[in-house]
């Protein structure tokens, strides 16, 4: 079977298995990823990563009593020390000199512990059917049934409606709590409820990706979808979007390579996501303020070129004339290929005119540098009267500076200054054009 | 000197504050009347903001109880409005200064319930009135120190209230938009708000307030500016703690003692 009638088959979800399996999956990530958002901007992801592993002695417990893997004890079970977890940290914050995140780490590995010690004494007695509980540790996405898709759309349509009904007083306490309780709205019912939500949310998603790989999927779909908005509501889509679609990628993955991990999968996809929203977003990407940084050398680059020429007209009190690269060297040390290729773009842009091996400005070439020049010498002649640094120290900074003034605090400075005529190193300031 | 007033709008009774078991305001006891632009002024450490946080109910008091228009505060909430100190909170939050004004309206409107087109009518004119109309669409991380505290300021505006707590409303705000603010505090009293704030700058404290509350984590003065604005109590507010008082605090906290026997 092609890679391609593969996917169409896995899409046409004819396969109960993969029915259940996508369904499951789209029911349990978007509801996991909406309460993540709200344990991301209230700054409690690592809580949330303790709080996922807390969870484990609960779920031993719960089938030690019952003998029995998946049912309303096991969730009880989970749902109990989830808060005792939570109690416990909360505890040790205010009672003990310990800080957060000693408090944390100690609590995630100490009921992680005793989790993995229950789990070894379950395998290692004569349960009847205990096979299939250590995937509570990695999930076992790639093997929901009916059974669980019921669970998982009860447990989302309960997140979803909660957290649509009191949407706006759970973003209030996120994003300011004094101010909350001080207009009457009810903080501490407001914390137990959200905080109920986590824990119901966490308890399901282990389901499918295990304790171990929880957290990323309660935070990742948020931390992602915060680079592209700053808007709550679209975040909390984004969010879910991001999660629905890395968890089916997920289990297709594991679909068309049996041996390929389901819950594995999912964390990696989401992260992969995350990084690309990291690398690419339209507001703080790396990839935006890289090109931003690139931008800016270019036109230092072309600005102090155009500069030089000015410079030595001046020096030869010739206004055009015609250089060669050693000549515009002699002045500022570029470096060869800089050089070479700022004045290439120039030549494109229309400000260098090119004839042998000699260069010249054009007559906007000319202005331009002639503007450089002068903002750099206002802004010389700014520090050095008004904020009193002495005559030697203000040229480096002019020489960045220049670059940067628009034509507002141009004519601000010229307006201070009176239009000046002479610099503080006796060099005369062209007249403004404007 | 402390002033005490008949029909007081707040009125806060031998107020004792703990942090960690160490006190930070000892015995506070004072009236203040209605209609006054009123400062709390004091160093560094002063228990300023704690005053105001206990006076809302959002630090626990050790002992003493306070009382806004006669009644317990979490009472009369819907008249009282508080105004945080911008650094509390994280201004890379994702909210519009909108988002972040309609937050005042929040007690109104009640739980389950969304803004109704008179709530949206009033955020708008609070936008106006602190001059941000032109901004309600902004993201709050892209506006400047001066401009987010005069969302907040917004934000308070819009709760309505009869009397108001701001923390340090002038912090990291510029000189232009510092008197456009007290101008707009005063016109809010000329309608008969209360306005009560944080302040520690000494030159502006005597031109803007009426009333002053000097504290040192004791109240060394309550009453009108011309009466406290003395050289021998401003000496007394910021010539250093009282060294006894400071020495018990930190044997309270090193002991972990309570400073109030249980009843």
């Amino acid at each position: 079977m092609s890679m391609w009638e593969d996917l169409l088959l896995f899409l046409s979800l004819k396969d109960p298995n993969v029915r259940y399996v996508v369904l499951g999956l789209i029911l349990l990530s978007s509801s996991c990823a909406l309460v993540g958002c709200f344990t991301f901007l209230r700054k409690r992801a690592l809580s949330g990563d303790a709080l996922a592993h807390s969870v484990l002695p609960g779920v031993c417990l719960a089938f030690i009593i019952t003998g029995d893997k998946q049912s309303l004890p096991v969730l009880l079970g989970a749902i109990v020390f989830g808060w005792l977890s939570l109690y416990t940290m909360d505890y040790l914050k205010r009672n003990t000199i310990l800080k957060e995140d000693t408090v944390i780490g100690l609590v995630l590995s100490v009921f992680f512990g005793i989790g993995l010690l229950l789990l070894s004494h379950i395998q290692h007695s004569d349960y009847v059917n205990p096979s299939g509980l250590d995937s509570i540790l990695f999930g076992r996405a790639a093997s929901l049934v009916e059974e669980d898709v019921w669970w998982f759309g009860i447990t989302g349509v309960i997140l979803v409606t909660v957290i649509f009904a009191l949407l706006k007083e759970f973003v209030l306490i996120c994003f300011d709590e004094p101010f909350a309780r001080s207009i009457s709205i009810p903080v501490k019912m407001l914390e137990v409820i959200l905080t109920t939500l986590t824990v119901m949310a966490i308890v399901t998603g282990i389901q499918a990706v295990g304790v171990v790989l929880m957290a990323a999927f309660l935070i990742t779909p948020a931390a992602a979808a915060r680079y592209w908005t700053y808007n709550i509501k679209h975040m909390l889509i984004y969010a879910a979007l991001i999660s629905m679609s890395s968890s089916v990628a997920g289990a297709y993955v594991s679909y068309s390579f049996p041996k390929m991990p389901t819950a594995p999968w999912i964390v990696l996809v989401l992260s992969l996501v995350a990084f690309f929203s990291f690398l690419f977003s339209p507001h703080k990407g790396v990839w935006k303020r890289w090109m931003n940084m690139r931008n800016n050398s270019a036109k230092i680059l072309e600005e102090n070129i155009l500069k030089t020429f000015y410079h030595l007209g001046e020096r030869e009190n010739v206004e055009m004339g015609y250089y060669t690269e050693q000549q515009l060297n002699s002045i500022r040390g570029f470096k060869k290929s800089d050089l070479k290729k700022g004045l290439r773009k120039l030549i494109r842009l229309g400000y260098v005119k090119k004839s042998g091996q000699s260069y010249t400005l054009t007559n906007e070439g000319y202005r331009k540098g002639e503007r450089i020049v002068r903002l750099h010498r206002l802004w010389e002649l700014y520090l050095s009267n008004h904020v009193k640094i002495a005559a030697d120290h203000v040229h480096d900074d002019a020489e960045t500076i220049e670059h940067i003034i628009t034509p507002e605090i141009e004519q601000k400075l010229e307006e201070l200054l009176k239009s000046p005529l002479i610099d503080p190193h006796q060099s005369s300031i062209p007249p403004s054009r404007w | 000197m402390i002033d005490k007033v008949e029909n007081p709008v707040l009125e806060v009774h031998d107020l004792t504050v703990t942090y960690h078991r160490k006190p930070v305001l000892w015995g506070i006891d004072l009236t203040l009347p209605g209609g006054v632009l009123a400062g709390i002024i004091g160093p560094n450490g002063a228990g300023k903001s704690t005053l105001i946080k206990t006076i809302m109910n959002i630090v626990p008091a050790q002992s003493g109880y306070v009382e806004v228009f006669g009644r317990p505060v979490q009472e009369v909430l819907s008249r009282v409005s508080y105004v945080p100190q911008r650094e509390s909170v994280d201004w890379d939050f994702p909210a519009s200064a909108y988002d972040v004004v309609m937050m005042g309206r929040y007690g109104k409107i009640g739980l389950l319930r969304r803004p109704r087109k008179s709530d949206k009518e009033i955020v708008m004119e609070c936008l106006r009135k602190v001059g941000l109309e032109g901004y309600h669409n902004r993201q709050i991380s892209q506006l400047s120190g001066g401009q987010q505290q005069r969302v907040f300021l917004a934000r308070a505006l819009a709760q309505g209230a009869d009397i108001y707590f701001m923390d340090e409303p002038f912090a990291g705000v510029d000189a232009a938009t510092e008197l456009s603010i007290i101008e707009l505090l005063r016109s809010m009293v000329r309608q008969g708000k209360t306005i009560v704030v944080v302040h520690h700058d000494l030159h502006s404290a005597q031109k803007y307030f009426d009333w002053i509350i000097l504290l040192n984590m004791r109240l060394i003065a309550s009453g009108k500016t011309k009466d406290v604005f003395t050289e021998k109590l401003l000496q007394e507010t910021y010539g250093g703690k009282l060294t006894l008082l400071t020495n018990i605090s930190e044997l309270l906290e090193k002991n972990q003692f309570p400073v109030r026997e249980k009843k």
